[in-house]
């Protein structure tokens, strides 16, 4: 890798005077994606602002029935959380399956929604379970983080300090792994709630995006059989050697399907 | 008794190292003062090399060389030569383009070394090879094997790429047999590239002694002598004589450390450049995913002809075989030799004709890679036996039957050249058919079709030809070396044994495998032996491990020293015990007088022959001896694969349910090594057939360039494996009558899981059958969707 200065502020005030004064800084969550990048050279920003020394960053609380998960969380203690076990279910099994157990003991959940990787499992979560995207800034709604692929609604400067769950209600994510990566070739997320149905489609195209049709579909039938005459378009969808558009389209409906099906046991 | 020795389940002795990280490997030796190189590598397909600027390079700090083929031509370091002769239909030689060790004039895959940048530390020389600038004129590129023929030309003078047009087999009597078929079975199929993976990536050291004018090289070889064989008189890095390779713990070879690459060529010229400073490159993952000899990558066309009942009258296959950019050291002989002979498989089949045209294209070089030709032979006959009960509409077990050399006709010579010593393939097929419960197959598949799955079951009989080889035989047929093994065992006063082998062991156990038989041979303890492998300055001369091989061919040359100690021992024994020498017997490490209580145990005799105080006056003290073996035939290993698999109809995925493997490996040694190679081998098999899949874009990028795309078979891609050696039909070729085992599971899996598939949607689906590939037969055969 090439050269840099590394910093390891203490607060989130002490990054973002940091991140705002240096020319080129980049902010190092679990590094899972960042790391590798830098050390096949593809990367050479001038300043590394750790932020696996700041405190209020981390750790997991319940707050009006919901939950607010730091930053810096990592996916494994979300995956193993008996409070996020308890609270949000599904999104502690979706943490379970991120990756492989280092990955899981490294990685971020502020790291991996800020990078926006268009086949990661999070993305789902966040637009499935109306979460809210908390920076040192402003609260993003979830509807609003991603953008693009690799690209998200932060601003040049801002720092996601957190991400709120509000109290779900009946909610499954199914994935089709990538047999190579392992991540999300198709992930699909499904959340009923008094009736509201919130379907968000991951690693299918290149941003994460909310499947409506089946939303609707649900909303009036909340059954497997109620998605069945209904077709995916394949036209703007991720198409590679894994997985050609029309398949992908395909397993987005196969996967939806099995995730109501989990939610109705 | 020996518990410990031949046929006992001895725990590895090299484990203890392995496990808890205490290995030795080539990236864990530093020398003092060392450099460290780096390769600048062609980032296209094919280009021309205009011109290149070392000097922001040679300018960076710390930076001790950079140097190009322009330099290494200067220098007299010849090409990187491929060590076997193939020769077309019309008798010309296979036309081999120049492989330099840093290209000159242009660059032929994306990989290809151009230059050598040198410094004192690794970052230095990673932050200097950006500096390099070349001046690239990119020029029109071929990956893809089935359009090298016409296509852009990789080495300037030889025209459509061909490397060679090759034959075997009388094609007259072919096309004869096939005027007269009843029924003609065909398959075209692809037997996909791989990119090997062993788990340690190629690392080298060179480094030259002013001193003494001679070089060590450090290396991750399975052949340290054909190593300094090919670097000393091909490549000239160094006299034979003043290189010595040391190929110290290796993680895993699989083929792909076979070969004389071009890195390991340039730290030992670089460190003579340098005067002596040592020159150590480590490869990195994705380095070797660029620069480590690929495999298979064959398209084939194959057609049976059977007659009304079912047996096979001929075969007649043609295949295309893509050797990449450049010849690598033996990738003449795979998609021929160790190929096409192999294609009566464990049939009777009187009549097989095959031709192979191999090509370059702008790809890493292709050579062997566990298997190495029989993979692709086995896979070809067996899904096209597959393909012909389909067509008849006959059990695909049942014809295999039908079809079986019989087990009262060995020795058993092949209309494609070779000679199969022994073999009982009903024996194997009866063993994993009752252990698979085919006849109640049925109800497995009605209760997955009862869960939403298809269930299909594969049958693949393979046969495959190890212990390479006979030296004359390999010679007539163009090999550039004989191919004996070799060994020395050396008892110390104290009676402890080394025991020196011209094999490497890279993983195989030879360090157990090799003193059991010791241990039983000499009736010395396990823990009285060592064994040394890997230095060319401390073992005899030996060809190395592959093609399984180690056992048969150098366990044998162990097997004839140990002979060689005990006849001398009853010499000695017979002078201690005032006895005829005719009447000495050894047994379980005594030398006894036969017919009465009088013996003398090894250690006596060996202390005598090192303290010949009182000692037979015409015998020289000592006791060690070596032996050379050179092989009269292959060893051929053969069994029964049955593979069942559940297919999830909406997705594609398939699950490899269940995989029952019989193997005839003749005598085993240590039956917990032999099981854990057949795992290995089931797992590449399985790798090869459902997940592995190197795939280059129509410019020459390989696209999967790394774990994200690049699928290995993990633990969870894998069943409980049902692994049954049978008691089997003994080689005749070696006294330990052993066969080999190292690549079998790799050879007969691929197969089993595609038959498996093909039985349970109907149709055949070639390799890797991604679930994309499952899900579009299954779409256009309009198969309902099960219920979610």
């Amino acid at each position: 890798m090439y050269d840099f200065n590394y910093h390891k502020p203490s607060s989130v005030a002490e990054a973002a005077q940091l991140l705002s004064q240096l020319e080129d800084a980049k902010l190092l969550a679990g590094g899972h994606t960042f790391v590798p990048t830098l050390k096949q050279r593809l990367a050479q920003p001038s300043d590394l602002i750790d932020l696996n020394g700041i405190a209020e960053l981390r750790g997991i609380r319940e707050e009006g029935g919901g939950l607010v998960i730091g930053a810096m969380t990592r996916h494994g203690e979300i995956a193993f959380s008996d409070v996020v076990k308890r609270a949000n279910p599904a999104l502690a099994a979706l943490a379970e399956h991120v990756g492989d157990p280092q990955v899981r003991n490294r990685g971020t959940i502020g790291g991996s929604i800020s990078n926006n990787d268009p086949a990661a499992d999070y993305p789902g979560a966040i637009l499935s379970l109306k979460a809210t995207v908390v920076t040192n800034s402003r609260e993003i709604p979830g509807d609003d983080f991603f953008t693009a692929m690799f690209e998200t609604a932060l601003e040049e400067d801002e720092i996601v300090t957190a991400i709120k769950f509000p109290k779900p209600g009946r909610a499954a994510y199914m994935k089709f792994p990538n047999p190579a990566s392992r991540y999300a070739m198709v992930g699909s997320m499904v959340h009923e709630q008094n009736g509201e149905v919130r379907v968000a489609i991951t690693g299918a195209a290149p941003c994460p995006f909310r499947w409506t049709e089946a939303e609707q579909a649900l909303g009036s039938n909340f059954s497997p059989d109620a998605l069945e005459s209904l077709t995916v378009d394949a036209t703007d969808l991720n198409s590679d050697i894994h997985g050609s558009a029309a398949y992908r389209a395909h397993l987005i409906k196969v996967m939806t399907k099995r995730a109501v099906a989990k939610i109705l046991g | 008794m020996n518990d410990q020795g031949i046929g006992a389940r001895t725990l590895r002795v090299e484990d203890k190292r392995f496990i808890t990280g205490r290995g030795r490997y080539t990236d864990d030796i530093n020398q003092p003062g060392q450099a460290y190189a780096v390769f600048v590598r062609s980032p296209h397909a094919h280009a021309r090399i205009n011109g290149v600027d070392v000097q922001a390079a040679l300018d960076w700090p710390g930076v001790l060389a950079v140097l190009t083929g322009e330099d290494a031509a200067a220098d007299g370091l010849g090409n990187l030569p491929c060590g076997w002769m193939v020769r077309s239909k019309d008798g010309s030689d296979m036309k081999m383009g120049p492989h330099p060790v840093l290209a000159q004039g242009k660059a032929r895959y994306v990989g290809d070394p151009v230059a050598m940048v040198i410094a004192s530390t690794h970052e230095g020389a990673e932050a200097a090879a950006e500096m390099l600038q070349i001046d690239w004129e990119e020029l029109p590129a071929i990956a893809d094997v089935g359009e090298a023929h016409g296509g852009p030309v990789v080495h300037d003078d030889i025209p459509n790429n061909l490397i060679y047009d090759w034959e075997i087999g009388d094609r007259a009597q072919v096309d004869a047999a096939f005027g007269k078929a009843a029924q003609i079975a065909k398959v075209e199929i692809v037997n996909n590239r791989l990119i090997t993976n062993a788990m340690e990536p190629r690392a080298a050291i060179g480094a030259y002694e002013p001193g003494t004018g001679s070089s060590t090289l450090y290396l991750t070889s399975q052949n340290p002598h054909v190593h300094r064989l090919v670097m000393s008189a091909f490549v000239n890095v160094a006299p034979e004589h003043k290189l010595h390779v040391i190929a110290p713990d290796v993680g895993g070879g699989f083929g792909s450390k076979i070969f004389i690459y071009n890195e390991e060529c340039a730290v030992v010229w670089a460190s003579r450049r340098l005067n002596g400073v040592p020159v150590k490159w480590t490869s990195d993952r994705s380095e070797a995913f660029i620069t480590d000899a690929h495999g298979r990558d064959h398209i084939s066309k194959a057609e049976l002809a059977l007659d009304n009942d079912g047996n096979f009258l001929a075969l007649r296959v043609n295949t295309k075989a893509n050797l990449g950019a450049y010849m690598s050291t033996f990738s003449s002989c795979v998609p021929t030799y160790l190929y096409a002979t192999l294609l009566a498989g464990q049939y009777k089949t009187p009549s097989i004709y095959c031709d192979v045209q191999a090509y370059y294209t702008n790809t890493v070089p292709v050579d062997a890679n566990r298997g190495a030709g029989r993979p692709e032979a086995c896979y070809l006959i067996e899904t096209l036996v597959d393909q012909a009960a389909r067509d008849i509409g006959m059990d695909p077990a049942e014809l295999r039957r039908r079809n079986f050399i019989p087990k009262d006709a060995f020795p058993y010579r092949t209309p494609v050249a070779l000679i199969y010593d022994t073999g009982d393939y009903e024996k194997t097929l009866d063993e994993a058919l009752g252990l698979v419960d085919y006849a109640n197959f049925a109800q497995r598949r009605a209760s997955s079709e009862a869960q939403g799955k298809l269930r299909g079951i594969g049958v693949c009989c393979y046969i495959e030809a190890c212990g390479i080889a006979p030296s004359a035989v390999v010679g007539s047929l163009g090999a550039g070396v004989g191919l004996w093994e070799s060994a020395k065992v050396r008892f110390s006063h104290t009676g402890k044994l080394q025991v020196m082998t011209g094999t490497h062991t890279h993983g195989q156990g030879h360090e157990t495998t090799f003193a059991q038989l010791v241990s039983t041979k000499l009736g010395v303890p396990m823990d009285d032996i060592e064994v040394i492998h890997g230095d060319t300055e401390k073992t005899p001369v030996g060809m190395g491990t592959y093609g399984s091989r180690s056992l048969a061919v150098g366990g044998e040359a162990i097997a004839k020293s140990c002979d060689k100690l005990i006849e001398k021992g009853k010499k000695i024994a017979a002078h201690l015990l005032e006895a005829s020498e005719g009447d000495i017997e050894f047994k379980n490490g005594s030398f006894g007088v036969r017919g009465t209580d009088r013996a003398k145990s090894i250690g006596e005799i060996v202390f005598a022959a090192y303290v010949p105080h009182n000692y037979p006056a015409d015998l020289e003290p000592g006791m060690e001896e070596m032996a050379f073996f050179d092989p009269p035939n292959f060893t051929f290993p053969a069994g029964t694969y049955v593979c069942e698999v559940e297919i999830d109809q909406n997705t594609g995925i398939t699950t490899v349910e269940r995989l029952v493997a019989v193997d005839d490996f003749g005598n085993v040694v240590n039956p917990m090594i032999v099981e854990g190679q057949v795992h290995g081998g089931l797992v590449h098999g399985i790798g090869q057939a459902l997940y592995e899949h190197a795939v280059y874009d129509d410019t020459g990028q390989l696209v999967t360039g790394s774990y994200m795309d690049y699928c290995m078979p993990r633990a969870d891609n894998v069943p409980y494996f049902e692994v049954h050696t049978v008691a089997g039909t003994p080689c005749t070729s070696n006294s330990l009558g052993v066969k080999g085992c190292g690549e079998a599971g790799a050879i007969g899996a691929p197969a089993a899981v595609i038959n498996a598939i093909s039985n349970a949607i109907g149709t055949h689906v070639d390799m890797p059958a991604t679930p994309e590939k499952v899900w579009r037969v299954l779409q256009s055969r309009q198969m309902p969707l099960a219920a979610e």
